[in-house]
């Protein structure tokens, strides 16, 4: 074996079945996820070309993207119809197709049910060191277990449902050392905001990162599932943290995690995937974590965050001409003037929610802040939305819906909900939204809505003083 | 796939530069679940026109259609080659294309031919008076009046179009490999299986 390597090249190098001369390589995919938006075309072309998808048992399907996230049965238990006849066909297509290509099948009511990114984890279905695809951008989630994560389009989901494997040229690689440790009232959201908008939304173009440091280690692994979600809007392809002893921990005894012997095998391997000492990054970035502050955004992309101690930038301050000209649309489409204080924005609606931020530390986090507080008069909306039933679950048994009900959210059911608006539940043109997701594009959240992405505690922070707010302000001050 | 070889008969002369993904077809038809159906659709900006060729009897069903400079340059939806596929188009002359609309369209046995912009003048000129005939084996573009224009193709490409091999089939041609990395898998990492 020619020299140290970095944990991308191992997991890539394991996965290899075919490699031809001009370094396109056919990857072996060992975890493929699957939802109704970007499959039903791929099993229509399973059917017309005659094929069978080869390793079924290597496939989960979960519906998510448009599912309501309101009740779903009703007072007798039986199933509610889903309005928009274009969404109910998507879902109606996951749910025939799943069955018919004998593939394991979460339905819309099963109580393990949510958005495929929570769900993966969760069922310890996703794994360190396995090649994981699914389609959906936002796959990159599962590499904060240490998998090679990333999404596909729908020609390769149908690819992967017949071969298995991927036609794939390596990526390049890029370390992303974060130092020192989180500050009081900042989270892993806060970091990977502050990150992409001090590298750019496009740094990540072409590679693979991976989170090293202090401050990588020390975060939770849900923490690290977040930080891990967001490469994708710093441009990478998929973002990855070495397995260790806490992610051994978080997938030890999940339904469909390894068992008995196999689970020792499993760690024996795992205990192997980390950077070689003196293996080289095609790229490195390093930053502070003790210097970053609470964080939103302010514009419609995620080069466009800061502090939120600071203001919204004057567009005329950047140096590149480009880069004035989308600030200045940003500003018009957002409604927003430079100068401004960011604690100054006010908030009509707020979303707690999307694989981002809706798994069970995120809800306490928000839960922490809204505790014996109410929503600010001006809120219309504030919407929690759990990433799947056993989050849901957990958090009713832990008293956290009680906590949002009383402070006036709605409590929903599992699903991807106002992250993209593909569902009922939208942000109405020209309002804004304190959003824990992770897109702030024009008409994200529905059209000529505009989005401020922040933290689970910083929403919560926005929904009890109506505007934007440096949550360390609330924060043991009751 | 359906193996390509020669594709013949008219063709919609449209002409025109830049034709993007959401000329062809726009955002808000993706929430559909078939890669059929979508040709009823396509091109709805350019049917809107008056006397556009798309509306033409003459070329109703033509598999060929000839556009300008950068065709099906924006997004990446792969639902606008299924929506040309749908019209019954099986290729598409041009002065040139987006990268991934020509990645897209190979994936889905689109034929993109590209020719000099003079070749494509002559092209369109020709589509007006009658049928046209597209000989991938020979690389040749075939016009009414007899004149004929030859046109470069990736060999790789070529090769998959003429024998119907999408990338599916070809990473299927590696059966043998990948069942071989599957029994090793079973051997070696049995964690991987999941559990029934
Ligand atoms: S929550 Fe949002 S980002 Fe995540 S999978 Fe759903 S739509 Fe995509």
């Amino acid at each position: 074996m020619a020299g140290p390597r970095t944990l991308y090249e191992k997991i890539w190098d394991d996965h290899v079945v075919h490699r031809r001369d001009d370094g396109t390589c056919l990857l072996y995919i060992d975890r493929h996820i699957i939802h109704e938006v970007t499959s039903a075309q791929a099993f229509d072309g399973l059917r017309a070309a005659g094929r069978k998808v080869r390793r079924p048992d290597l496939t989960l399907a979960v519906p998510d993207h448009n599912l309501p996230t309101t009740a779903r049965v009703d007072a007798a238990g039986a199933r509610l119809p889903i309005e928009d006849p274009e969404s109910a066909a998507q879902l109606a297509a996951l749910e025939r197709n799943a069955p018919a290509f004998g593939i394991r099948y979460i339905d819309a009511v099963a109580p393990e049910q949510g958005i495929v990114h929570v769900v993966g984890p969760e069922q310890g279905f996703s794994l360190p060191g396995t090649t994981l695809v699914c389609g959906d951008s936002h796959t990159s989630a599962h590499g904060g277990l240490g998998a090679l994560a990333f999404g596909i389009g729908t020609s390769e989901v149908e690819h992967v449902l017949a071969t298995q494997t991927l036609q794939l040229k390596p990526s390049r690689t890029m370390e992303v050392r974060i130092d020192g440790g989180l500050g009081f009232g900042v989270t892993p959201k806060d970091i990977v905001l502050a990150l992409i908008g001090r590298i750019g939304a496009g740094a990540g173009a072409g590679h693979v990162i991976e989170y090293t440091g202090e401050a990588a280690r020390a975060m939770s692994i849900e923490g690290r599932l977040t930080v891990a979600n967001m490469s994708i809007e710093a441009g990478a392809r998929a973002g990855l943290f070495a397995p260790d002893e806490k992610t051994f921990a978080y997938v030890k005894g999940r339904p469909l995690a390894p068992r008995g012997i196999d689970w020792d095998e499993a760690l024996a391997q795992w205990r192997t995937l980390s950077t070689d000492p003196g293996a080289a990054y095609h790229k490195r970035v390093a930053i502070a974590a003790d210097a970053i502050a609470p964080t939103v955004s302010w514009g419609t992309s995620l080069d466009d965050v800061g502090a939120i101690t600071g203001i919204v930038p004057d567009p005329d301050s950047f140096d590149e001409s480009a880069r004035r000209d989308t600030a200045r649309k940003a500003l018009a489409y957002m409604g927003l003037a430079p100068g401004m204080r960011l604690q100054d924005i006010a908030v009509e609606h707020i979303f707690i929610g999307s694989c981002t931020n809706s798994r069970i530390e995120d809800l306490r986090g928000a839960a922490a802040v809204l505790h014996g507080r109410r929503l600010a008069p001006g809120i219309k909306r504030a919407l929690v939305v759990p990433g799947s039933g056993l989050v849901k679950r957990q958090a009713e048994q832990e008293g956290i819906d009680r906590i949002f009900i009383e402070a006036g959210f709605e409590w929903r059911e599992p699903g991807c909900s106002m992250c993209l608006a593909m569902n009922p539940d939208k942000v109405p043109a020209g309002e804004r939204c304190a959003s824990t997701s992770n897109r702030n594009f024009m008409g994200r959240q529905g059209p000529g809505s505009r989005t401020h992405l922040m933290s689970p505690a910083m929403a919560a922070a926005a929904a009890v003083t109506g505007r934007l707010t440096d949550v360390r302000d609330l924060m043991g001050a009751q | 796939m359906q193996p390509v070889d020669q594709i013949h008969g008219r063709a919609y002369p449209l002409g025109r530069d830049n034709i993007d993904t959401d000329i062809i077809l726009p955002g808000r038809f993706l929430k559909t679940i078939t890669r059929a159906g979508l040709g009823g659709v396509a091109f709805e900006v350019i049917r809107a026109e008056p006397g556009n060729a798309l509306d033409d009897p003459a070329y109703a069903g033509a598999p060929i259609l000839i556009a300008g400079e950068n065709f099906g340059c924006g997004s990446s939806r792969e639902h606008a080659v299924w929506a040309m596929m749908d019209m019954g188009i099986r290729a598409v002359v041009a002065r040139g294309f987006s990268d991934i609309f020509a990645g897209n369209a190979f994936k889905n046995g689109l034929l993109t031919v590209v020719l000099d912009p003079d070749a494509v003048d002559h092209v369109l000129e020709q589509a007006r008076a009658g049928a046209i005939d597209i000989q991938l084996g020979d690389q040749r573009v075939i016009l009414p009046d007899g004149t004929s224009f030859a046109f470069a193709i990736d060999p790789f490409r070529k090769h998959c179009l003429l024998n119907g091999l999408d990338e599916i089939g070809l990473s299927l041609d590696l059966e043998d490999q990948i069942a071989a990395f599957e029994r090793q898998m079973a051997e070696n990492r049995k964690w991987l299986l999941v559990p029934a």
